[in-house]
């Protein structure tokens, strides 16, 4: 079904004018309530007379992760703290964390914008869902929880974790939608099998996986060990948390819910737009936020655009899945490296999980070295040295092949590699201390 | 072609249990302190290295029950069958029965000894790329191999 077949299905004329108008509410009511973006349309020469319509995007200063850091903690919101219903912090790994707030309209934006993607996952009212995103600052939990309740969905909060307990509610409830980060819905798979369970006769159907990056072949792994159909979710919590961006049951690229959030991609070294089907990074521009409204928000996702109609009948865009990170990417010897490279290699050698974790090293005058820790799993292990080292040997090459640059792999031992909110952590880099 | 006539050979093996450990401090206490709590007896053993893993490799009195043990606990266990054999404990003794390998075309993938001794003659572990062949040379040879029943490792 489709949730909102008005705004999910208008016509591109008719929407253009729906996102001009609220452009350029946005903009004056930002310029209006936020010092600190008043200043920053200033030093652009942007006065909020001069943005007539969508086409005058571009004319906007851009918004980056840093203008939320530099004001911690409320300093980009639009509204002051007691107009604000709901807050959620996003972890820092380094310097401040990112803090938004919902006003109570905000909220109900949420819960739209999720049942819409629920609805675009294949799920109906009266479904039941199990959530197994954490609950908590992070905003996973929460918004899934508003959308399935916006939706009528019968909602088990289980929030992430007690994998065993998960999986009980599983059998015992039968579900029929399980939304959690697709690296844990794989761990729930082993810790299936371990408790005697067949992932196959899950009672889940469908699957709403997001809060991390995952490749094609990864969906293809859960589908094979679920029996599910898996659909990717997209979303930050700068923007409104999940909820930004769905893929329906067709599975060719996220609908991105664009009367509300505008999409633009750019090519990240000119800040130009990127051609249609080009990758480059993801801009987006709230058109109705209240708490914390953000023009030209910088993703640091790269992706790529289509604007074709989709079979679904849905009128809106659609994102490529996420090809990489701008900040997730990590420079070794002058080449690029994006964490879902090395997923793809894993994947496509037997046996192998994409369990793994990238280490960058710099010893004293060597050049840097690039390690990648790879789980060992029941299938490849072998009672011969041997036979573990041209595995080992094997990766290697792959990898090699695909970035262009030595790399050093190494086993280690099952569900040793850390993983945090069920998403792992993909990359440890130690040339900074 | 030979002719061996009613060779059993499934019962001459031994099932030996593989497991992978890192290269960390106190693993193998781990392994072993499990399978001790467990009532499990380890008849022999040998950790193979490379630079960052090693495989422990152990015989045990009831090696289903182990990997079970240890699958749980989150090690990466599997099952191997070997070949126990019964060495003269004195100069030259491995060398001959190794003759008898080099001879037959007979590959020796790694060996280590026992814990224990059953009689006055040592005991060694072979893992072989084909151990009914080899079982095959060893009985036609005469050296006595240690079976299921010798040990009770089933």
């Amino acid at each position: 079904m489709i949730w909102n077949e008005q705004m999910e299905c208008m016509e591109a004329d008719r929407m253009k004018e729906v996102q001009s108008a609220r452009l350029k509410e946005t903009v004056s009511y930002i310029y209006k309530n936020c010092p600190l973006y008043k200043k920053k349309l200033d030093a652009q020469g942007v006065g909020h007379g001069d943005i007539r319509g969508i086409e005058d995007i571009s004319k906007l200063p851009f918004t980056s992760k840093d203008d939320l850091r530099d004001s911690y903690p409320f300093g980009l919101f639009s509204q002051p703290p007691k107009e604000i219903a709901e807050i959620h912090v996003s972890s820092g790994t380094t310097g401040n964390p990112t803090v938004v707030g919902y006003t109570k309209d905000d909220i109900r934006l949420w819960s739209e914008v999720m049942a819409r993607a629920f609805a675009c996952a294949g799920a109906m009212p009266k479904d039941m869902i199990q959530i197994a995103y954490g609950y908590g600052l992070f905003t996973g939990g929460l918004g899934a929880h508003y959308g399935a309740l916006e939706m009528g969905l019968t909602i088990i909060p289980a929030s992430s974790g007690q994998t065993k307990r998960q999986l009980k509610i599983m059998h015992d409830f039968k579900p029929r939608i399980l939304a959690c980060t697709p690296s844990y819905c794989l761990y729930m798979a082993e810790e299936a099998r371990e408790m005697g369970l067949d992932p196959k006769k899950s009672s889940w159907e469908i699957g709403v996986f997001g809060a991390e990056p995952w490749s094609e072949p990864m969906r293809k792994e859960i589908e094979a060990t679920w029996n599910i159909l898996a659909t990717d979710i997209y979303g930050l919590s700068e923007i409104i948390g999940p909820g930004v961006a769905q893929e329906c049951t067709f599975k060719k690229g996220l609908h991105i819910f664009w009367d509300v959030f505008y999409p633009e991609v750019i090519n990240q070294r000119t800040l130009k737009h990127a051609k249609d089907g080009e990758a480059g990074e993801l801009v987006i521009t709230t058109l109705t936020k209240r708490g914390i409204p953000l023009l030209r928000y910088r993703t640091r996702d790269i992706v790529s655009i289509s604007y074709e109609r989709c079979r679904c009948g849905r009128t809106t865009p659609r994102i490529s899945k996420i090809q990489g990170r701008t900040d997730d990417m990590i420079i070794v010897r002058g080449i690029n490296v994006f964490p879902s490279q090395i997923e793809h290699v894993l994947l496509g050698i037997e046996g192998t999980k994409p369990h793994y974790q990238l280490v960058v090293d710099r010893k004293a005058g060597k050049l840097d070295e690039l390690e990648v820790l790879v789980e060992v799993e029941q299938k490849i292990f072998s009672d011969e040295i041997k036979q573990l080292r041209i595995l080992e040997e094997r990766i290697a090459r792959e990898i090699e092949s695909v970035l262009g640059i030595f790399v050093k792999v190494k086993l280690v031992e099952p569900k040793t590699i850390e993983r945090s909110e069920g998403k792992a952590k993909r990359v440890v880099d130690k040339r900074a201390g | 072609m030979h002719c061996d006539g009613l060779i059993e050979e499934d019962s001459m093996k031994l099932v030996q249990i593989s497991v992978f450990l890192e290269n960390k401090k106190g693993r193998l206490f781990e392994v072993c302190s499990l399978l001790g709590k467990e009532k499990i007896n380890i008849r022999a053993l040998s950790v193979a290295e490379s630079e960052e893993f090693g495989i422990l490799r152990m015989v045990v009195d009831n090696p289903a029950k182990a990997v079970a043990v240890l699958k749980k606990k989150g090690f990466v266990a599997n099952l191997t069958d070997i070949v126990a054999v019964e060495v003269e404990d004195n100069p030259g003794g491995l060398a001959s029965v190794l003759a008898v390998f080099s001879k037959n075309d007979i590959n020796v993938e790694y060996m280590y000894g026992f814990v224990e001794k059953f009689s006055q003659k040592a005991i060694l572990v072979f893992r072989f790329d084909d151990a009914d062949k080899a079982i095959r040379v060893l009985t036609r040879n005469k050296i006595s191999i240690i079976g299921k029943k010798d040990i009770g490792n089933l």
